[in-house]
Formats: structure tokens, sequence, C-alpha cells
């Protein structure tokens, strides 16, 4: 499986998930964001960071870099696409998602575990897992509050495409649970077709036993088949 | 154009000052002089008044590679493994501007940091803030910690801890001191010593802007009620160019193409091309037309005294400069020749054509004034506090009191704004004695901690200097690291004043007697003078910030307990000692008396007993005891776990109140396994070490036998109010 990870000025989490997919034998190539053209690869990932400084809004101005032309024309022939943090932000930006990431209810930057419930695991990025395994995974963003019309979010429900929702430690899906004010507790959503996925949570910073829990590696071993 | 007294005044030197500019010089000196020499000569950059004590401390021992005098310190920690790190201060800025004076000084001391080559891995800050009753407090508390968590998240680099203070003293006086720590290839350091003449002085980074300007000088002052109007002197931050930054230069420094390289901090250009120059012995000619400018129009006196953020000045190998440009294209960041060495020795700038200034490199560097300062011995109280004497106070009610506090109610609330966890090597993030940070790729660790103890330190100097270097070696020593170097941050207030000066010298004095004793040399730092405001200072508050070793990864403790019925010793003796505690000041707001007793035998023994019981795999948990006394630092090893304790009923010789909030120092708690109980009692015993089983691990309630017992999810539930409710929208 060959893998792509695409690097703007700004992205901070590019070496970390290289780190993660190398360690699940991905064949991985870094992309620059001013390259026109995109390797071959299975599954592009748009790392986690502060791509031009958050600056005019978060993932606004990458959304606009050479490399995403390549990017869409790949998601829109069906090729994988992870979208992790700031690139679900630019997901969202470029138009492969729909919706939008507003600031934090709270106002402020959340940096902590939190617990997210597998909705559904008939598709590439969750296969490995369980429906309603509760995995713990990191956040940390000031932009993840997740909102949509009532039309989409109908659309999501409906069609299965929100694989993953806030909860707390036993698995409820409630208030308490949801760190940033999402609609519906959204920690991730699918376009309509599920090969492109945005997700908050850090799925990459929790596959080392001698830093944390490994429940981040499910996703990465769900890709690689 | 002659100068004028008030020019001299407002550039805060002294007329004498002044008039040793002119014989340096041969004659009078013109503005863009007169500033350049202010801010070569301001306290903040020549470190005038604490230069000749600074040098008492010791400095060097076989893993320094780098002591104090570059822009960080740096050790050797094995296998071509070094660790550059430094701790700064941003105080006079962050009051003035929380969010941005925090967020700047954490971006001048990542610069720093990766001058030297290294990639940043870690930032720890200390910040103190006045009383949580001061109307300001809120305001600034939340400015600050945006301002750090939004410069450290935005360039990626984790902040893993630190500590946060409250105390009236910074009422008028924030303190905000922000560490950073990187790693490099011992082979492969950066220095910022310029060699070779009619070398190309290189500009890269940010264009120069107006803000800034004066910083240095600023730093340098009192404040006084139109503190207000120094905003224009506070830089801007801009977290996005210093990660282009970062990564344009470690991509440089790569191969060899830099000569010496140097951060533009304070007093800017200024500062950095003196400095390269003075340390390589040569002079250095700028043509500051040619420096890329944010505004129109910008003089040579304010390109010189700009502190815009996001700077650096490099000296190029001749053959290497077309290769270094295409690097910084890519990064999209300025490039630009802006001068040459010389051989003259002196700091020659033209702009237009013409000649602005020419000073002598050795006027603004060597001859920079040093004062050896009038000092006072401090007066130190002798008074002892009769517990028996206060009113009655039931011991769970006083350890909730203490627990609920603003300076020891858990900081989940400022911590869960940092990004502790990017770069994926984080092993323990704050909340513990020390934050443990992987390195990459390799199968060892390095422990980090930042503590100060003002109260104790205003009580005593001397001891409370030597105590904060001893409780920063305890921190390290319970996540099992061993202790190798530090690097200081020293607040106080004007050092004019014989009795602060006094504070400070003493401080040193305790600092140096503990460093020595325990092989744990100062490598970098900063002082910061001038902490005050209408002539009221602040306590002494010396920071330090310590690096330990951990040579293998399953060796880390923290203080999470782990199982039922596993064991508690206390290790080192418990006397007692109440005055300047936690218990006194949380619970009676008194203030008087000594601060415990430094042993440091005692200290350096019983720390290398824990380390041997850690490195044996005889410790399941660890913990020192500090601030709050023992049943504080039992109540926090619970909080950590979730896990109760039963804690045996003391023995009637010291009254219950002093022995278990009594803060005697050179004391840990660790959890054993039952089992290894006799092992490790006959250890300690055979080395001479006091300790004693005090508790043994149960579920889920916090007991002392025959006094009180409380449910660990209400001593959590104490500790975890203080924040939000101070922090609840108004």
């Amino acid at each position: 499986m060959k893998s792509s990870v695409i690097v703007f000025p700004g992205s901070n989490c590019d070496r970390d998930v290289a780190v993660a997919l190398e360690k699940l034998q991905f064949k991985n190539s870094m992309v620059w964001h001013k390259d026109t053209e995109l390797p071959k690869s299975d599954l592009i990932v748009i790392p986690g960071g502060f791509s031009y400084g958050d600056y005019l809004r978060s993932g606004a101005i990458a959304a606009k870099s050479n490399i995403l032309t390549e990017v869409i024309d790949a998601g829109k022939k069906g090729a994988l696409i992870l979208g992790i943090c700031n690139g679900f932000q630019i997901l969202i930006e470029c138009g492969l998602l729909q919706g939008a990431l507003l600031r934090n209810s709270g106002l402020k930057f959340i940096s902590k575990n939190i617990f997210i419930k597998v909705q559904s695991n008939d598709n590439n990025f969750f296969s490995k897992y369980k429906r309603n395994d509760v995995l713990k995974l990191n956040i940390a963003h000031n932009e993840g509050n997740y909102f949509t019309n009532k039309k989409h979010l109908k659309e999501l429900e409906d069609n299965n495409l929100i694989p993953i929702k806030y909860c707390n430690e036993k698995g409820n899906i409630d208030i308490e649970s949801n760190p940033n004010g999402s609609i519906n507790n959204i920690a991730g959503i699918f376009n309509s077709k599920k090969n492109i996925l945005g997700m908050m949570p850090h799925p990459e910073r929790m596959i080392d036993k001698v830093l944390s829990e490994e429940d981040g590696l499910g996703l990465f071993s769900s890709l690689m088949n | 154009m002659i100068i004028t007294k008030d020019q001299i005044k407002a550039h805060g030197l002294k007329e004498e000052e002044y008039k040793k500019i002119t014989e340096l010089l041969g004659r009078e000196a013109n503005l863009v002089e007169l500033g350049i020499f202010s801010a070569m000569w301001n306290e903040h950059c020549s470190y005038k008044s604490s230069k000749i004590h600074l040098k008492k401390l010791p400095t060097k021992n076989d893993i320094v590679i780098q002591g104090p005098g570059e822009n960080a310190g740096v050790i050797d920690i094995g296998d071509d493994d070094a660790i550059v790190f430094k701790i700064e201060s941003h105080n006079h800025p962050s009051f003035i501007e929380p969010y941005q004076g925090a967020a700047t000084g954490v971006g001048g001391i990542l610069r720093d940091v990766f001058t030297m080559g290294a990639r940043p891995i870690a930032l720890m800050n200390s910040i103190h803030f006045g009383s949580p009753e001061n109307k300001k407090t809120q305001n600034l508390l939340n400015g600050v910690v945006s301002g750090i968590g939004g410069y450290g998240n935005s360039v990626g680099i984790p902040t893993v801890g630190g500590e946060t203070k409250f105390n009236s003293t910074y009422n008028e006086n924030i303190l905000v001191n922000a560490m950073a720590v990187g790693h490099v290839d011992k082979n492969k350091i950066f220095y910022s010593k310029a060699k070779g003449v009619n070398k190309s002085v290189v500009y890269v980074g940010s264009k120069t802007g107006r803000d800034g300007i004066h910083g240095a000088t600023m730093a340098s002052a009192e404040f006084d009620e139109n503190s207000e109007e120094k905003k224009p002197t506070v830089q801007v931050g801009d977290p996005f160019t210093e990660k282009l930054l970062l990564e344009a230069c470690l991509e440089l420094m790569k191969d060899k193409s830099i000569i010496s390289i140097q951060d533009m901090g304070a007093a800017g250009l200024t500062s950095s091309s003196v400095e390269m120059a003075s340390k390589g012995k040569l002079g250095i000619e700028l043509n500051l037309s040619e420096v890329p400018c944010r505004e129109k129009n910008m003089t040579p006196y304010e390109i010189m005294l700009s502190e815009s953020q996001e700077r650096m000045l490099l000296i190029l190998d001749d053959k290497k400069e077309n290769a270094a440009k295409k690097i910084f294209d890519k990064w999209d960041l300025d490039f630009v020749v802006i001068g040459k060495t010389t051989d003259t020795n002196r700091l020659v700038l033209n702009y237009n054509n013409k000649k602005v200034a020419d000073i002598p490199i050795t006027a603004l560097a060597d001859e920079a004034p040093k004062y050896e300062r009038k000092w006072a011995k401090s007066k130190i109280s002798k008074n002892k506090i009769k517990v028996k004497e206060l009113k009655k106070i039931k011991i769970e009610d006083a350890l909730l009191r203490i627990l609920s506090s603003p300076n020891h109610s858990n900081k989940s609330w400022i911590t869960d704004q940092y990004d502790q966890i990017v770069m994926c090597d984080t092993i323990q993030k704050s909340g513990g004695d020390s934050a443990v940070i992987r390195i990459h790729n390799k199968e060892k660790a390095i422990a980090i901690s930042v503590d100060s103890s003002a109260n104790y330190c205003k009580a005593d100097p001397k001891s409370g200097g030597k105590q904060i270097v001893c409780e920063n070696w305890r921190n390290l020593i319970s996540v099992g690291a061993s202790p190798l170097a530090i690097t200081n941050c020293l607040n106080f207030g004007n050092p004019e004043k014989p009795k602060i000066m006094g504070e400070f010298v003493e401080c040193i004095e305790g600092m140096k007697e503990a460093c020595e004793f325990l092989n744990f040399p100062v490598v970098s730092g900063n002082v910061s003078f001038y902490n005050e405001t209408n002539s009221k200072g602040i306590n002494p508050t010396p920071v330090i910030g310590g690096i330990g070793l951990l040579n293998k990864l399953n060796k880390i403790i923290n203080m999470k307990l782990k199982k039922t019925n596993s064991l508690i010793i206390v290790i080192g003796k418990t006397i007692g000692h109440i005055e300047q505690s936690a218990f006194l000041q949380e619970n009676f707001k008194i203030y008087d008396g000594p601060p415990p007793e430094i042993n440091l035998t005692n200290e350096k023994n019983n720390g290398l007993a824990v380390l041997k019981l850690i490195k044996d795999n005889l410790v399941l948990s660890a913990h020192d005891i500090s601030s709050g006394g023992m049943l504080t630092s039992l109540a926090e090893m619970s909080m950590a776990s979730k896990i109760g304790l039963k804690i045996y009923k003391p023995k009637k010789l010291i009254d219950s109140i002093e022995y278990f909030f009594g803060e005697d120092q050179g004391r840990y708690l660790i959890e054993i396994d039952k089992n290894n109980r006799k092992k490790i009692e006959s250890l300690l015993k055979e080395n001479n070490i006091f300790s004693e089983v005090i508790a043994e691990v149960q579920n889920d309630i916090f007991e002392v036998e025959k006094m009180f017992s409380i449910k660990v999810s209400d001593l959590y539930n104490s500790n975890n109010q203080w924040y939000h409710k101070f922090n609840a929208i108004k």
C-alpha cells in the first residue's frame, strides 16, 4: 500500500502521521504543497497542524494550494483520503466534505484525551473495529465544532456517514462528553462514497505503547487492508 | 546635533554612562549610536548588575558541552545526542500585553534553541500572577495562557508542564518565564561566533517593523502608573513564520554552510550583529537600506532597535549563498545579504550611501558597564510558630483548604489549552513531578522540571536558593531520571536597592552551594531585574529548569498509585518544620519564620537512594514531598490514580499537624510491593537512609487511621474546582 502525506507550510503533525503509516508498513511519501503532481497513492493523508498559520480561516489558504487540485481529482476518482484535525478543516474548505468547523463552544483551544464511539465499520477506515467500540484518542484544536444544515445532517445520519461520535468512557453519547459543541457529537464524517474521511481526533497519537494506549492503530490497519 | 540630558534619560542611561560613551567614541554620539548603546548597555542585555555574581555559579562538568554565553546551554546525553536548553523571562511585556508578551516569550526561547541547530522537543513555563482578588489577575492569566498555547501549539512543539502561582507580590509585576528544550546531534551544533573577514552577513525571516522598539530598555526599568503607554514596546508574534524559520534553518543546517548564526532577540539587529562580531573579534558593516522592512520610511534608528520577531542573522560560507537562498525561497522567507564581516573591529552602519554609525565593537560589548552594586544582608526571621497556640483546625479541613487553594489546585484548566502530545514523544505530560520526553527514535528519554519557591527565598534568600535547586533535583529523581544540569531565570526587583541586590547575591550563593554539591551545573539562564512598580519590588523569585536523563524507557516512574495492598514508604526524616508552610499560609495567612533547613548531604543521599531503588525495579510509584507537606503529597498520589490510602496514625512524638504538613526537605514517598519491604528497608538501612512505612494502598478511601476518612473522589473534586470557578464567565 502506498500513502502520501501532504505537507503545507505550518503543518506540524506530518511527521507523526508518517511514523504511524510506516509502523503499519505503508510505503509513504511526503508531498510538498507546491508540487503539481501526486505520487501514485492508495491513501492520501492531510495531516494536522496550522497550515498557513490558520490565518484567514483554518484550512482556507491550504485549500487553494497547487497540490490540492490533484488531491481533489484523486478523491473524485475514489482514492482514499484521510484528513485529521487541520486536514479535516482543509477537506471542508476545498469542498470535498460538507459543513463547517466552527470555533469550539468553550472558545478555548482544547488538547486532551477524549472518547469516541464507532458508529459504523462497513467502510475502509474502521473495518478493524467493532460497531460501538469506545476508543480513547487525543484532540488538539481550536475549531473543531462541526456544524451543518438540517438536510445534510439527516443525510449523514441516514446513510451511516458519521463513523465516530464523542462519548464518555462508558460509550454514552451525551452533552457532557462533547468537548467542542459539535452538532450530534460528531467527531468525524465521510463524503457520500465513504472514500474521504475528515476527523478531529488524532489517531496517530495513540499507536505507541510507550506513550499511550493504542486505540488509533485500528484505523491505520483498517486502511492497510 | 548634540545629545540632550533628556534624550540620555529617555534611553535609560545614566549621565555618567553617556560620558563614558563619548570617551569610548572620542566624540559625541549621534542619535542612532545613542540608541545602539542604550540597547547594548541596558540591564537586560548587558547583565551589568549581575555579571560579577553569576560568575560564581558552577557551569562546567564532563557532560557540559556549552555553558552560559551562547544562545542556550548544551549538555551531552550520550550516543552523540545532546540537549540544548534555556529559560528566559518575558515579564514586562506580558504585563503590558499578556497575549503577545507571553507568545513572543515562547517564540524567543524557541529561536535560542534552534539557532544552535537543535530541533525543539518541549516547552515548559513558570508563570506567576498577583492574588486572585486583584482585578487584573483574571485577564492576565487568560491572556498569558492563551499566548503561550497560541504560539507553541501553532509551531507544533508540545508544552508539557511548568508551574502557575499566585501571590499579591506579583500584582503589578507578573512573571512569565518560558523554557525550551531541543535535541541535536552533538557533532552538528551551531554557534554565534563569527569567523572570517569579508563573509556575507545574511538577514533571514520576517520583515522588520516598528514593533518592540526599546523593548529591552523597557524591560530594564520599573513600572509606574503610565506603564500602559509602553504597549508599542511589546513585540507581536507570528508563530507561523517561526515554524517556517525553524524548518528552513534546520534544513540549511544539514550541511555546513552556516559559519555562525544568531537570532534577533532583545535589541534586535543591534545585539545580534554586535554579539557575532564581538565573539569573533571582528568588525561588521551593514547596509541598512537592504534590510527588509514591513513599514515605509523606517529610519536607521528604528531598524537597529526594532524587536520584530522571527528574524535571524547568519554568516555564510561564500560558496553556499545560492543553495541557502533556495531553501529560504522554498519556505517563502526573506533572505537578503545586508553586510559583511570586516577586520576593523567596528560596527559600521550605512543607510542611503551615508555612514550613520561607527562604533568600536568592544565599546558595546566588553566595555559595557559592570556594577558591583551595594548589597545588604537579608534579615532572617527566627520566629517559631507554635501550632498549639493557633485556632484549632481539623486535619482534613486543613488538607482540603490547601488542595482547593489557587496555588495547589489542579491546573488542567491551563494545561488543556496546550498541545502536550504533538511530535508524539511525550511519555509524561504535565501534572507529574517532571515531564518526560522520549528522544525521537531512541530508547531513552529526558525529564524536565521547572520550579520556584519565592516564599522560601523571601524568608531566607540563601536557603531558598539552595532549596529550589534541591527541589528541582528531587522532581527529576521522582520520575527515575538522573539529574544532569539546570538553566535558571532570576526574577528580582530593582538591583540599585541594596536590599534587593542582597536578595540576589544570597540566592546565588545558595544556588551555587547546592549546584556544586549535587554536581548540577548551570548551563544557561537569564536575569530579570526591575520587576518593580512604584518602588515596590516582587519577592525574589529564582526559577530553575532542570534536565535529567532516563537511559531506559522501562524505568520511568510516575506518582500514580499502582495497586491496592502495596505500601508507602517515606524516605527522609520528618521533623515537622511548619514555618513558611502552605499549611500556615493557606489556613492562617501566616508568612513569618524561617524556611525549612537544607541538609545537602541528606538531600543527595536520599535522592541517590531513591534513584537506585527505581533502577532496581523496586519502586511502583514515587512523588517528592514539597509544598503542603507529607499529607498533601500523599493526597496528590491518590488523586493522580483515584486510588485510596490508609495512613497509619502518627506516633505521638510530633504534633500531628507538624507531622503531616511540615515541609522538611529531602523527602520522597515511594510505593512498594509488600513482598519487597524487607529487602528495601535493609538496603536503605545499609546506606543510612532514614525511612518509615507510613501507609498502605487501598480502594477509593483516603484516610488517616482513627482521625478521618474521605472519598478520593471528594479530594479530587475539591482539587479541581478553583480554576473553573475563577474563570467562569461573570
